[in-house]
């Protein structure tokens, strides 16, 4: 029987629950016995190529790249999982949730004290990715089956979360698992 | 009628006339959760986090009186659930950014949220716009994190004898203000004063002492909100 699938992604985010991820060390040749890995940055695959049985998400959705993708895993993934803060509440990039967006793009590129920008302009290609008007997390875009909170979550709580989730088991994780910070 | 009897999820628990019955189930090991509610202090009523029924009527705990024969519940799935919506809510309608608070791992808000098992609040995060007050030397107000539990106003008032603090404004717009003036600067706050310690959260702190206890050895890295009064542990 083929194993089950696993996809991963970092939207908003800083990469820092996959290197959470990265950090079950050693268990990381049980995880490569367990799952295949489809589209993620470990494997640099771009597009999930068939139906996953788990979907990780890192990140908030802050452009519209971001929701293209968490679209993608959703549509792909049977459990989708928000992975840290940024996933399950807009983490740190929500801060710029307090200013709007015009206010936080001319500072980034017009008046921010370090900004040499002689044209004036805020970039505007079509290539870029257009910002959201604020950070949604991922449950505010789409269906997210659970949430693993955490700056990030240990590996310890990742590790414990997957193996429930192929398990088929009910997510119920220790107190000293579940951290905000 | 100075001692009586009441029950608490059908357990029998001593009462004396006068206590409420957060006081009463406190005495005999039962922790029901809390956050504007202080020891040393007047009873506030203010956060309903110790929303419990007494006679089928939910009431907060910290200010009905128990009585005799009274008939409380306090882990029942309604009343659970009752309690998670609310400081679901408070997490939602503040700015709280647990990773880089430095009350996070102290916080009674975040202990809450933990042991109440909170992964998401099931509300929209309203992302509201507030102020942070850094004017004074060696305090810090962010209001950001504020629940409006009135303990610094209360501590203030009635522990310090300075009502350096109040509230303004109402619903959606309530708030602490420093009565004497707009900034805390140009009040009578001091440092020692027992208001900078009542703060719940991280919205009154003092300055330059920030993160000084390891991850892993904070009040509530091991063991839940309350557990030290199940223990039967004095706080």
């Amino acid at each position: 029987m083929a194993k089950p699938r696993i996809a991963t992604t970092s939207l908003c985010g800083c990469f820092g629950c996959h290197m959470s991820l990265l950090d079950i060390d050693e268990r990381i040749l049980q995880l490569a016995e367990l799952v295949d890995f489809d589209r993620s940055p470990i494997d640099d695959i771009k597009h999930i190529s068939q139906r996953c049985r788990i979907g990780l998400i890192e990140g908030g959705c802050a452009n519209e790249e971001n929701v293209e993708v968490i679209r993608e895993f959703r549509r792909n993934c049977d459990i989708l999982v928000s992975v840290g803060d940024c996933a399950t509440t807009g983490g740190l990039p929500a801060l710029r949730n307090l200013v709007p967006l015009k206010e936080c793009l001319e500072e980034a590129y017009i008046h921010g004290p370090s900004v040499h920008n002689p044209s004036g302009e805020i970039p505007n290609d079509e290539e870029i990715p257009l910002l959201l008007n604020k950070v949604y997390p991922a449950h505010e875009v789409v269906k997210v089956d659970y949430h693993l909170p955490g700056c990030p979550p240990s590996a310890d709580a990742l590790w414990a979360a997957i193996n429930a989730l192929l398990a088929e088991e009910p997510l119920e994780l220790p107190y000293q698992l579940i951290k905000y910070d | 009628m100075s001692q009586f009897t009441i029950t608490i999820d059908g357990r029998e628990v001593e009462a004396k006339a006068g206590q409420t019955i957060l006081e009463a189930a406190e005495e005999a090991g039962i922790y029901i959760p809390r956050l504007c509610h202080k020891p040393g202090l007047e009873p506030f009523g203010g956060c309903r986090v110790c929303t419990v029924t007494a006679n089928g009527r939910p009431c907060s705990a910290c200010t009905q009186p128990a009585a005799p024969g009274m008939i409380v519940m306090n882990e029942t799935e309604q009343v659970k659930d009752f309690r998670k919506t609310l400081v679901e809510m408070m997490f939602v309608e503040g700015n709280h950014f647990c990773m880089f608070c430095e009350k996070s791992g102290n916080c009674e808000l975040q202990a809450m949220g933990y042991r109440m098992g909170i992964d998401v609040p099931r509300f929209p995060f309203l992302f509201p716009k507030r102020n942070v007050d850094a004017s004074h030397p060696d305090i810090l107000v962010d209001h950001n994190r504020c629940i409006l539990c009135a303990r610094c106003i209360r501590t203030s008032r009635d522990v310090d004898g300075k009502q350096v603090f109040d509230f303004v404004g109402r619903g959606a717009n309530k708030r602490v203000a420093v009565r004497s003036g707009t900034r805390l600067a140009d009040s009578d706050a001091d440092v020692s004063d027992a208001a900078v310690e009542a703060c719940p959260v991280g919205a009154l702190l003092k300055k330059r002492v920030g993160y000084a206890t390891p991850i892993g050895e904070r009040l509530y890295d091991k063991a839940p909100i309350g557990s030290e009064i199940e223990n039967g542990e004095e706080s």
